[in-house]
This record gives structure tokens, sequence and C-alpha cells, in this order.
């Protein structure tokens, strides 16, 4: 698509682009430069002195069991995120959609949580499930769980999923909703005519419909959980206890803020960026695939 | 509705009733804690209504902080915050109009280089290049400043996009009608474009506000003096180690404070956040 009618200028168009480019410059590609430049280099434990060591960094990455260990974390926590957060929000906005009295007040009570920062979220449910018993702890323990998340793994994993699918329900919410109102009423009503239960019409007729909006949320759900929800381990677990949390985005700051590994680290960092191009391109195809239809 | 099913409307009902108290009840509780003394958040189990330190918490916080963790002022935290939650948007709306502008109304040579440009970024998230950016801000010497915070967070491929997408909507009419009756480009973009693009720039502020005020990693990074602390990041520092060690109840108010603008912009501008959220994935 291009316009018919353009403007003719030698040199404002080029003043116009000046300030993105010169920021996306300076903030973005000098720093992936670096980044590509860094996981080739080795530094002494001072900072003194670099080495260049090719792939050395990439090779010792995919040897150390606890990147391997990170890896597979990630995926665990965003699956979980992923899965948990596109069956809640898919349930209620099924249900919101059904309702003809207080949609709007349903919708205004489940979209705030969008605004909650992801660092708060973590603090929230955290405190909630503080292991020196507050409220949510002391109701398990009325059932005999023990509950505590500062030592057990997989309490750990539980807590931060948590966190994470509150702040994202609303997001899905909101687009699922947006879909299902766009799915014409009269294939509905023909199902109903033949007789087809409310279950049955919402698994021949609606999910399959919902299919390209709930395939774009998964992508962005992975995303989701791969990068932002930085500030719900940050806030909460730390990557702890051991590694049980530690996802990639969270190790790439460890490793190289707190540990001060810069080869080690930017090597992480490349490998993100893959992660990220194919996620991307990912997101794209569904795009053109939309627009097909 | 297509049939009339009490009992699956009663059924629909009680999801959604339960699934907002659900959502809500970490915020209740956030509530509670922070109108109480921290003698009485400890005891167990914790109060579950509210009590009687409402404004005395919230004067403290405010204008002092906590006693253990950090020391900044949150009033100086939301002061922060505020800072990036509009300057973000501003200067993002502000150069993503004008390069998409450039690209939709313009034809010169590097004009896809440039495209191309706009659009990788997309693929290099702040999370992925935490280091080098950190060195490239340190070596312009704009830790701790309000540049730093801000400056590097309003490029984005996103906004340009939706400006980019926008005009390729406005008939080519207007700016044949605005060629002939003698105005330049910058004079079709001021009283023509622009005007036309209000709905696009409320819908975007919106979301970008949010973004802003909700940045996390980005400050804990370049942010290492109190007095430069944004709210979140304040939220963090008061949480000092152990759980018997923190001041909750203060912990507790500066998160309502925390939430409370960019839930009100989210349930208050809903028209434009709906917008927005939609458009920024197209």
């Amino acid at each position: 698509m291009e316009k018919r009618v353009v403007f003719r200028s030698a040199w404002l168009p080029y003043a116009l682009v000046a300030p993105q480019i010169a920021i996306t410059i300076v903030f973005f590609f000098w720093p992936a430069v670096q980044a590509v430049w860094y996981s080739f280099q080795l530094q002494d434990a001072f900072g003194l002195k670099t080495q260049f060591v090719g792939l050395q960094n990439f090779a010792a990455l995919f040897k150390d069991g606890n990147y391997l260990e990170s890896f597979k974390t990630t995926a665990l926590f965003s699956a979980l995120v992923a899965f948990f957060g596109i069956a809640i929000s898919l349930l209620l906005a099924t249900m919101a959609d059904r309702v003809l009295r207080g949609a709007m007040a349903y919708k205004t009570l489940l979209i705030w949580p969008y605004a909650v920062a992801p660092a708060v979220a973590g603090v929230l449910w955290a405190f909630l499930f503080a292991p020196s018993i507050r409220i949510v702890t002391y109701v398990l323990r009325g059932f005999g769980v023990d509950w505590n998340w500062i030592i057990d793994p997989d309490q750990a994993m539980l807590l931060v999923v948590i966190a994470s699918v509150w702040k994202q329900i609303s997001y899905n919410f909101l687009f699922f909703l947006a879909g299902l109102q766009s799915i014409p009423r009269s294939l509905i009503e023909a199902a109903a005519i033949d007789g087809a239960s409310p279950f049955r019409r919402f698994w021949t007729i609606v999910f399959p419909l919902l299919s390209p909006t709930t395939f774009f949320l998964l992508v962005v759900n992975i995303v989701y959980a791969f990068f932002e929800t930085f500030g719900v381990i940050d806030a909460t677990t730390q990557g702890g206890p051991g590694q049980a949390t530690q996802i990639l985005v969270y190790k790439v700051y460890h490793d190289g803020v707190k540990a001060a590994d810069l080869g080690g680290s930017s090597a992480q960092s490349v490998i993100l960026m893959f992660i990220v191009i194919a996620l991307t391109v990912a997101q794209f195809r569904f795009i053109e695939r939309k627009v097909q239809y | 509705m297509v049939e009339n099913r009490p009992f699956i409307t009663f059924l629909s009902h009680a999801v959604l009733i339960l699934g907002v108290l659900i959502v809500a009840f970490p915020l209740y509780v956030t509530f509670i804690a922070s109108t109480h003394t921290l003698e009485a958040i400890v005891q167990v189990p914790m109060p579950l209504l509210p009590g009687d330190q409402l404004i005395e918490n919230y004067r403290q916080v405010l204008t002092a902080g906590t006693t253990t963790g950090s020391r900044a002022s949150v009033a100086s935290m939301l002061f922060n915050s505020t800072v990036m939650a509009l300057a973000i948007p501003l200067g993002k709306i502000a150069i993503s109009v004008i390069s998409a502008f450039a690209i939709v109304y313009f034809r010169f040579p590097a004009r896809m280089f440039f495209f191309w440009m706009i659009f990788v970024t997309l693929m290099l998230p702040v999370e992925v290049r935490i280091i080098p950016t950190f060195k490239v801000i340190a070596d312009l010497g704009m830790l701790n400043t309000y540049a730093g915070l801000t400056v590097p967070l309003i490029a984005s491929a996103t906004a340009t996009f939706l400006f980019r997408q926008f005009f390729m909507t406005v008939p080519d009419e207007l700016a044949e009608a605005a060629r002939v009756d003698g105005a330049g480009p910058m004079r079709f973009f001021w009283d023509v474009l622009l005007p036309l693009s209000k709905t696009t720039m409320a819908a975007l502020f919106v979301i970008q506000f949010i973004y802003g005020w909700n940045q996390y990693l980005w400050p804990l990074l370049i942010t290492t003096d109190e007095s430069m602390y944004t709210t979140v990041i304040g939220i963090k520092r008061m949480i000092v180690g152990s759980d018997a060690a923190n001041e909750w109840n203060l912990i507790m108010a500066t998160a309502i404070l925390a939430m409370l603008p960019p839930a009100l912009v989210v349930m208050l501008m809903q028209r434009w956040f709906v917008k927005g959220l939609v458009e920024t994935e197209k």
C-alpha cells in the first residue's frame, strides 16, 4: 500500500525521521551490536583485560547445567502462564458474552489488573502467601498444607505463575470478549435451532472461530512470560529457591549485573534475541493469515 | 441471547462474580493492610476489616517513607513516576507521528531502509540488551537523570506503525486538496493530519501512560539515587531481607498509591484504553 499523493522535499523527510532514527541507533542498535561483540569476548575478574574467544562463551553456556535448567524453567513457566491465563480468561469472557445485565460492570471490574505493574503484582501475592502466616498461608494450613515458597521450589513456581496469570487475565479477557462479539449470532442461533446444547455450541462453533484470537494470545502470553514477568520474579523469589524460578531473562540480569559476567551474560542476550526474533516472526505469520481471511 | 436458560444465566453470573472477587482479593487485602498498625498485621490471622491507621500510614509514607527499608518519601517517587508516565507517551507520540508522516507522505531514497530500521527495534526489548544499554547510558552520563529514565524508552516501532496505518486510511483527496490550495507539507501536517489523528493519539497515550508508570527493569538499572526512585522501584527497595523486618503496613500503602493512578486511567478512560490495546497489537 502506497500513497498516490506525496510531497516533495530534499531534506524535510530526513529531518522528520531524524529524532526517531537517532534514538534507535544510540539506544537500540549500538547496544545490540555491543552485546554481540561482548558475547565473543572473555573478561578477566577485574574488567581490565578482554580477550577474543570466538564462540567459547556460547559453548560454555550449552555445557552449563544451570543454563539448560533455566531453559527448562522458562519453558515450564511460560507454558503454565499461557495455559492458565488463556483458559481462565476464555471462561470469563464466554460468561461475560452471555450475560445481558451488568456486562459493562463485570468488564470494568476485570480489566483493572492490567494497570498493575508486574513487580507490584508480585509484592501483593507474595504478601498474601507469606510463609510467616499471612492470610492464604493461614487458610492453607487449615487444610493441612504446609506452605513455604521460600524453601519449596514447586510452591515458589506456583506463586510466580499465579501472580503473572492474575496480571495478564484482563488483557486476554478483552481480546477474547472482542473475538466473541465478532462471531455472527446467526451461526449460534442456527445451531441452537438444530438442538445443539450451549456446551456443544461452544466447542463446535465458538471455539474454532476463536482460534485466530487464541493463537495470537498464545504468542503474546509467551512473550509476556519470557520478558515482562521479570518484575514479578525480582519482587518475589529472585529466581530462588536455588534456581527454581530463574527464567532466562532473570539469568541474563543476574549474571550480568549481580555476578558481573559480561561475556556470559551477553551471549545469553544474543540467544534471547534469536528467541524474540522467532516469536516476532510467528506473530507476523499470524497477522498475514488474518489478512487473507 | 439465543434462548432463555435461567440456570445457565445464573451460572454465568456466579462464575463472573467469583472471577471478580478472586481478581479483587489481593487488592482488598492490600488495602486492609494499609489501614492497620504493623502489630495488627503480623497477628495470626491478619484482620480482614479496615483499621484506623489509614490517614496515619499514608501520611507517613508520603512524607517520610519507611524507616527500615528505603527512606525516600513516596511523594517524590510519585513525582518521578508521573514524569516517566507523561514524558514517555508524549515523547513517543511526538517522534513517531513525524517519522510516520515522513515515511507515508514522502518518497525519498532511504525510505524503506529507515522503515526497516524502526521495524527491527520490535525485536530488541530492553530485557534483551540490559548490560550494553546500561553501559551506553553510563557513558553518556545519564544515570540518575530524567533523560536517562525516559529518552531510551521513547523510540518505539509500535507507535510508528500505528500512525502509519492510520495515515494510510486518510483519503488522498485531502492531501491533494491541500496541495491545490498551496499548502506545504508541514501546513498539511498541522492543519489536516494532526487534528484527524486525535483519537489515535488518545488511545496511544493511555496505553503508554501505563507502560511508563509501570516500568521496572529500566529504572532499577539506572537509578541508584533514592531521590530518583519511581514508585514501583520504591516498593521493591522497601522490602529488605526477611519477612519480619518489613513494615508491611507502609509497603502496602505505597502499593495502593502505585496502583491507583494507572488503574484509574484504565477504568475511567476505558474506551481509549481498549482501542489502544487492540490497535497497538494489530
